[in-house]
Order: C-alpha cells, then sequence, then structure tokens
C-alpha cells in the first residue's frame, strides 16, 4: 500500500510537464479559431451591439491579450478552477462534475463487460490454437472490430427499441420518474443496457484477440512444456500456466485502450441522447465554448493518466517481476 | 513464390485485397457509374431499395440516390483513411527518429510531447480540432493524424534505439559515414517493417473516425460520407432503417477488408522472415 | 536387476524426407541404475530423452518399440517419470511462486489437498538444499539463482515420486562450480529414493564420475554402451576413444585412475 502511494506521487509529478503540454497546445489551438464563446453567444440570440459584446468580452476576460489569458487559465488550473462556461452559463467544473458520472457509469460498465467476456472467450479460443473452436472465434472478433460502435447502437436501437421494444431508446433514466434506491438503479441499467452493449462488444472482440494472441505465443515457452511434463491436468495448464501468463499484454492493452474508450463515448452518448462527459463535448464543440472544450480536453487527460496509473497497479501485481527493483524481492 | 503469390494463398489474404480491390473501383468509377452530384435530390423521397430500378438502393429524406452516396462515400472514406494514415505514420516516423538519434534533452522533450498526444482521447482532440480549424477534408485528414501520430512515433522510437546499438550501425560508424546516411541507410530500412505493421490498424481507425466525425455533423458538408449518411437515417430510424444500415454496413466490410488485407500481408511477410531466419 | 525399458531399433525423424534424428537403437534401461546419454549436438540424445517422454513435437515419426516391462504400460509424465530440462531460467513459470510449481505435481499426482502438497513441497525444497526452505515457498523464480532454479525445477519433477528421473542437459547452461553440486544432487536423490536416473549430456567427464553405465550416441545412432568403467578404460569404438580423449587432461584425476592397470 505503502509503495502504491510512492508511485503515486511519482506518476503525479511526471505527468505535470505533459498535462502542462496539453493545456498549452489545446490553448493556442482554441485560440485560433475565428470566432470566440461570445460570437457563438450571440449568434444564438440574434446579435448584440458593440457595447454588450465589449462588457461580456471583459466580464469573461476575452479582451486581454493571449498570454495573458494563458497565464490567468493556468493559475486557476493550479487552483482547480476550470473557469465559467459561456454557453451554459455555469461553471465548468459544476457541469463536468455532474455529467462525468453517467460516463463513468458507462465506461466503467462496458470495460468491465468486454474484459471480462472477452478474456474468457479469448481463454476458449486460445486453448486450442488452430482449432476449429479458435478459427470460428478469431474470425467473429474479425467481423465484430470492424463495426462502428455508433452504428452498432443505432443497429441495436432499431432492433431492441423500436421493433421489440425491449429497452428504451434514449436517455439515461425515465425523467421525473421520481424514482429511488433500488428501483432507480433498475431503470438505469435499463436504459444502459443497449448503449453498453454497443460500447462493449467492440472492445469485447479486441480483448478477445489479444487474450487469445498472448495465449498462442504462450504456448510456445518452455516452462508450459515443463507443466505438461509434468503431467498436470489440460485444464489447470491452459488456465494457470498459459491464460495466466497471456493476461499480462491483455491488460497492458486495457491501459491503451482508455483513452480510446474515452473517445468512443462521445459518439455513443450521442446515439443514445445520454447526458454524459461525451456528450457536453460536443454540446461545447457546438456552442464553441472554449473554456468549457479545455475544461473537458483536460479533465480526459486526468481520466487517462488516473486509468494508466490503477493499471499499472494491477500490472504490477499480476507480474512478480516488476518492481523487484523498487520494492525489493 | 513471390510475395504477392503468398499473399494471395492465405484466405484472409484473398478477401481482404478483393474487398479492397471492389472498394477501389468502386470510389473510382463513382463518376461514372452515378455521374452527377451524389448530394443532388434525384427521385422521389424514401424509396425502400429493390423498388425503383432506377434507385438499386433506395433513396434518403430528400431523394437522393442512396448508392450514389454509397459510391462517392467510398472515395472520401478511403482518401481520408489513407491520407490520415499515411499523415501520421510520416510525422511519427520523423518525430520518432529525431528522439531516437537525438537523445538526451530533446529525447526528453519529444516524449512528453508523445506522452501528451496520447494522452488526450484521439477523437476528442480530432474533435476539438476540426470544430476550431474548419470541416474541410484537408483538415479533417490533419485532426486524424494528430490523434494517431504518436504510437508510430513512439514504436520509431524503440526500434532506433534498440537498432542504434547493433554491431553494423558502428561498423558503418566505424568506416566513416555520415550520421544522415547511417540513418537513412542502415537504421531507417531495419526500424521500418514494425512501423508499416501499425499502418493497417491506422488505416482502419481513420476511417472510423471520419465516418465518426461526419456522423457528428463535422465533416465536410459539401461532399457525400457514410458518416453523415448514417445521421441522416436516424431521423427516420423507425419507418427507414435501410438508409443508416446500408452505409454503416459499408463502413463495416471496408474496415473488415483493411483488417483481412493486413493479416494476409502479415503471415505472407512473416514467412518472409522465418525464411530468411 | 530388472529391465525398466527395453529400445528395439527405436527410429524418429522429424518431418518428411528429414535425415533421421534417431536410428535403430537399441538399449535396455535397468531398473534403478544411472545412465549416462553422452553425443554431441545432433547425436540424437536429446530426441531419445524426448522420444521416452513422450514429449516429441507434432509432426515427428516414431519407428521400433519402446516396452516398459517395469511399468507394462508407457511412463505417465509427473506420475511414472519426471524430466528436468537444460535452460531453468524459461522452466519455470515467471508468474506462480516456486512452492506451487512443485506442489502442482504432488497434488495430481499423489491424490494429496494443496494444504499437504504444500508441505510436500517444502519437504523438497529442503531435499534439494535450498536454504529457508519456508520463505523460498513463496518466492518467484526470477528471485532465484541459476543453480537453485535448476534445484527447483528437479523438486518438481520428483513430487509425485516417479520410478524414472530423466536430466535433458540439465548441467549444461549452469557454471561449472554449480554443475557439480547438482550432478551430487541428483545422484543423492536417485539413491535415497531407487529411481532410474537419464543424465544426458555432453560432458563425458562429468557423466562418468557418478553414473552406472554410459551410451555414446553418434549421428542418430548408438555407438557403444556399457558399464563406465569398462567403456573408458577400454572404448571398443574409435567415436568414443576420441571422445575420451579429447577430455583427458591433468585436471580429471577419476578418469586417469581408471586407465591405470
Amino acid at each position: 500500500m505503502k509503495r502504491a502511494i510512492i508511485l503515486l506521487r511519482r506518476r503525479a509529478i511526471s505527468s505535470i510537464p505533459v498535462l502542462l503540454i496539453v493545456v498549452i497546445f489545446t490553448f493556442f489551438l482554441l485560440e485560433s479559431a475565428s470566432g470566440d464563446a461570445v460570437d457563438a453567444y450571440l449568434g444564438s440570440v440574434g446579435g448584440g451591439d458593440s457595447a454588450l459584446v465589449q462588457s461580456l468580452r471583459e466580464s469573461y476576460g476575452l479582451d486581454q491579450s493571449m498570454l495573458a489569458r494563458l497565464w490567468l487559465y493556468l493559475s486557476s488550473l493550479a487552483r482547480l478552477d476550470l473557469g465559467w462556461s459561456v454557453a451554459f452559463g455555469r461553471p465548468v467544473g459544476a457541469l463536468i462534475a455532474e455529467r462525468l458520472p453517467n460516463t463513468l457509469l458507462l465506461m466503467g460498465s462496458a470495460t468491465a463487460l468486454s474484459f471480462g467476456l472477452g478474456s474468457a472467450l479469448g481463454i476458449l479460443a486460445g486453448a486450442r490454437p488452430g482449432s476449429l473452436r479458435d478459427r470460428l472465434l478469431s474470425i467473429g472478433s474479425l467481423i465484430v472490430y470492424a463495426i462502428p460502435s455508433f452504428w452498432l447502437g443505432l443497429v441495436l436501437s432499431i432492433a431492441f427499441s423500436v421493433k421489440l421494444r425491449w429497452f428504451p431508446i434514449a436517455g439515461v433514466e425515465t425523467i421525473a420518474s421520481g424514482k429511488t434506491g433500488f428501483s432507480r438503479a433498475l431503470d438505469i441499467a435499463d436504459h444502459l443496457v443497449l448503449p453498453v452493449g454497443a460500447l462493449a462488444f467492440i472492445y469485447l472482440a479486441l480483448f478477445l484477440r489479444v487474450m487469445r494472441s498472448g495465449m498462442a505465443e504462450a504456448w510456445k515457452l518452455d516452462f508450459v512444456l515443463f507443466a505438461r511434463a509434468k503431467g498436470l491436468s489440460r485444464s489447470r495448464i491452459v488456465l494457470r500456466h498459459v491464460a495466466r501468463n497471456a493476461l499480462l499484454p491483455l491488460v497492458t492493452m486495457l491501459g491503451l485502450q482508455s483513452a480510446a474508450m474515452l473517445g468512443g463515448s462521445v459518439v455513443i452518448e450521442s446515439v443514445f441522447a445520454i447526458p454524459g462527459f461525451g456528450r457536453l463535448a460536443q454540446e461545447a464543440v457546438n456552442g464553441r465554448d472554449a473554456p468549457l472544450l479545455m475544461g473537458i480536453v483536460v479533465t480526459s487527460a486526468i481520466l487517462v493518466i488516473s486509468v494508466n496509473f490503477l493499471v499499472d497497479l494491477v500490472y504490477a501485481a499480476l507480474d512478480p517481476r516488476i518492481g523487484a527493483s523498487e520494492g525489493g524481492a | 513464390m513471390s510475395r504477392l503469390q503468398r499473399l494471395l494463398s492465405t484466405p484472409e489474404g484473398v478477401t481482404g485485397l478483393a474487398i479492397l480491390l471492389v472498394l477501389l473501383s468502386a470510389g473510382l468509377l463513382a463518376p461514372i457509374l452515378s455521374p452527377g452530384d451524389p448530394l443532388k435530390i434525384a427521385g422521389h423521397a424514401l424509396l425502400t431499395p429493390f423498388s425503383d430500378p432506377a434507385f438499386p438502393l433506395g433513396t434518403d429524406r430528400l431523394g437522393r440516390d442512396v448508392l450514389a452516396g454509397l459510391l462517392y462515400g467510398a472515395r472520401t472514406s478511403l482518401a481520408v483513411g489513407l491520407a490520415a494514415a499515411f499523415s501520421a505514420m510520416v510525422l511519427g516516423l520523423c518525430v520518432g527518429m529525431a528522439a531516437g538519434f537525438a537523445g538526451g534533452l530533446v529525447d526528453e522533450a519529444l516524449m512528453r510531447v508523445v506522452d501528451a498526444f496520447q494522452i488526450v482521447p484521439a477523437f476528442l482532440l480530432a474533435l476539438a480540432f476540426v470544430s476550431t480549424i474548419g470541416v474541410s477534408t484537408p483538415v479533417v485528414v490533419l485532426a486524424i493524424a494528430l490523434g494517431t501520430w504518436a504510437d508510430p512515433a513512439r514504436l520509431t522510437r524503440a526500434q532506433v534505439l534498440a537498432i542504434r546499438e547493433q554491431d553494423y550501425v558502428a561498423s558503418a560508424r566505424v568506416i566513416g559515414m555520415h550520421p544522415a546516411e547511417i540513418a537513412f541507410r542502415e537504421i531507417l530500412p531495419n526500424a521500418l517493417p514494425p512501423v508499416l505493421a501499425l499502418s493497417a490498424t491506422i488505416v482502419a481507425g481513420a476511417i472510423l473516425t471520419e465516418a465518426a466525425l461526419s456522423f457528428l455533423g463535422l465533416g465536410n458538408p459539401n461532399i457525400a460520407t457514410w458518416g453523415s449518411m448514417i445521421a441522416e437515417g436516424r431521423s427516420v430510424l423507425r419507418s427507414a432503417s435501410y438508409l443508416s444500415v446500408i452505409p454503416g454496413a459499408a463502413l463495416a466490410i471496408t474496415v473488415l477488408g483493411v483488417h483481412l488485407f493486413s493479416e494476409g500481408l502479415g503471415k505472407a511477410l512473416g514467412d518472409d522472415d522465418a525464411r530468411a531466419a | 536387476m530388472s529391465i525398466f525399458c527395453s529400445l528395439r531399433q527405436l527410429s524418429v525423424t522429424y518431418g518428411r524426407g528429414a535425415a533421421a534424428a534417431l536410428d535403430g537403437v537399441d538399449l535396455d534401461i535397468a531398473a534403478g541404475e544411472r545412465l549416462a546419454i553422452i553425443g554431441e549436438s545432433g547425436s540424437g540424445k536429446s530426441t531419445l530423452a524426448r522420444a521416452l517422454a513422450g514429449l516429441l513435437p507434432d509432426g515427428a515419426t516414431v519407428g521400433g518399440e519402446m516396452l516398459w516391462p517395469g511399468l507394462g504400460h508407457p511412463p505417465r509424465p509427473g506420475r511414472d517419470f519426471g524430466f528436468v530440462f537444460q535452460d531453468p531460467g524459461s522452466s519455470l513459470n515467471p508468474v506462480l511462486t516456486i512452492g506451487e510449481q512443485i506442489a502442482e505435481g504432488a497434488r495430481r499426482h499423489l491424490g494429496l489437498g494443496w494444504k499437504q502438497a504444500y508441505i510436500r513441497a517444502e519437504e523438497l525444497l529442503g531435499r534439494v538444499r535450498i536454504p529457508q526452505p519456508d520463505k523460498a515457498m513463496r518466492a518467484f523464480p526470477h528471485q532465484l539463482s541459476g543453480g537453485q532454479r535448476q534445484r527447483v525445477a528437479i523438486a518438481a519433477a520428483i513430487a509425485a515420486r516417479p520410478a524414472l528421473l530423466i536430466a535433458d542437459e540439465a548441467t549444461s547452461a549452469l557454471d561449472v562450480v554449480v554443475q557439480a553440486e547438482i550432478v551430487r544432487l541428483l545422484d543423492g536423490l536417485v539413491r535415497e529414493d531407487g529411481m532410474t536416473l537419464l543424465f544426458i549430456t555432453h560432458d563425458i567427464a562429468l557423466a562418468s564420475g557418478f553414473v552406472d553405465r554410459i551410451a555414446v550416441f553418434c549421428n542418430a545412432r548408438l555407438v557403444e554402451a556399457g558399464p563406465v568403467r569398462s567403456v573408458l578404460s577400454a572404448p571398443k569404438s574409435d567415436y568414443t576413444a576420441a571422445l575420451i580423449a579429447s577430455h583427458r587432461d591433468l585436471a580429471t584425476p577419476p578418469l586417469i585412475a581408471e586407465m591405470l592397470p
């Protein structure tokens, strides 16, 4: 536990220069837009006189020089203040805090489902590389992996919401239903089945392939031959020796995919009208809301860094060779 | 057996190549098969597929020909996918080589930049880029490339670091080869293969990202794209689901073709290594 | 002594049209004896070991017969024979504790529960002279030296009390000093448990220090076999003589002692 805290501190410190680069790059990117949030706001309300424009710009600090604004942003970021959203008229931090839990729920469930099912099927395929079962699962996963997630979401909603009416077509819960506790949880789960399914299905295919190829590689290693020479049962060799080693590249892949999954949530939330973090990004883009978009990019970066850190911890727990130099045998 | 023959001997290679060739010809022949602007209104609205021989795949809400959209959309997907992947690879190779060779502080600094681009979700970055700069096709290509160049950069750098220590590089230095010459003649050809193996994944990802961007309304609105067709079909999802299903199926088949082709290529070239060993 | 295993015209070929890896081998292995299989690379000695253990790769064709009068059936891995490989670094699974890797064989073949299997594993670690067996049980392979890993591999191979132990170049990847230790260990274990030992090596000097019989292989054929003393003092084939000659130097007293009338 103590070692984890030391690693956390070290990781946090080394992440600061990277986050700085993210902020600076995004800042200058958003600067190069031809209009700013005030222009968009004015566009949506049908224009305004120059005095209004000037006062709006002043109140949002948009009349100062670029570098001055960058410095202002960085210093408020250090105080964990993400600024003010022009389009929503609320603090960015509050908006994100409101929307993030839905996305985390969506992504968390999708990750758990795809990882669990994907590795299980991958083990089935990798237990006997080259067998019929393996070939079928490999081809199947290749086909599924090619499917765009947003299209899958649409197809699933056509099939299950429109035609079969099994699941609700949009949203994260029934609005103004007044449900609490367990029945609310069920309601949310009901709404999330299709979006989680769409997101998870694609990543399931990926994890299946990684587990399968990891096992195909592990079969060739000497300790597997040694295990066979010890006369161990086939299931023990497959699970405790081959799959246990193939788990390592799979966990690595989990970390690498976390950023992609967060990006994927943008389209899925759009398809299913889920009021989440991804959807917020789309709204920020439509509203040309630079502070909100900045806040979203920074938050995503921090999220990905955190997930990567957790994945590294899990990897270190699974591979006894890691950390031997740091913690001592 | 030549490499092409080896590729064709694998079922993946054959299927992948076949799919890609069909798509390539669809894209190239689009102006011949469906002359005129695919976004123009061609006939009655919401004709179902196979009901009217003039419109084999039907028409959308505004009466635009679905088949024309499909054919021109193939151009967009392939062109953007390949261009974005190419840009990402070139950028990644340059940065990776520079980092690998320079070492020290330059290497550290470049790697922090690579980290930054790997940490921000690629789609979010593309979203921010397109929404800020504009929705023309070159911008979309650049936006996608910015999200994907980090992986090839990291891989190239790792390769360069490994190869630098090899004996044949040392002997090139001893005989007085210029560093730039060593870089391009000794190191680059050997660093390239694993990085090229990455290219299929990048192409497939680029095609899907472009589709997602146009689905959200952030693609070039003046050209036909499969993503925008899917988005268009959303409003009539209950009554005319084929409008969303058909372009999506085309997307899936395209990406599948890319993956199959790369698997076949990997197997064909893999034999190469086994033979050489 | 009863015969443990009898090879009649045993041949092994890898793949079609390739040269034979083993060609017409006739050899008897007595129960409880320590037999060294000597040969250089490509002589077929490892193929012999794998063939006996049934660990040949797919695509290998086996001709001739292997008879097992002692067992009445071909030996089952783990239960009837234990196999020790050359490279201790890769024989052990890096992510499992060494305690588990020794116990799993005992559990599978001796019908023990995990707790009992772990107790037996700790006993075995003591027998193979690993220091602090209780701590070592929870250690991982990368935390041990090469020699220690090989001891663990031996412990794992004999965990289920097999009748035959096959050591395929078990010392070749180790330092000279460690080699002698491992050889001493093998000798002791085999004597204590009454196991039959097949010691495969290219090092005739190392083997002849402790085995009962040696069998010399060259180019997939059995060249000569017999009690170690007689083969060394009066080799029947030129190849064996050359092998002995290449090892004879002042640092090998046992050989010189055998040469005296």
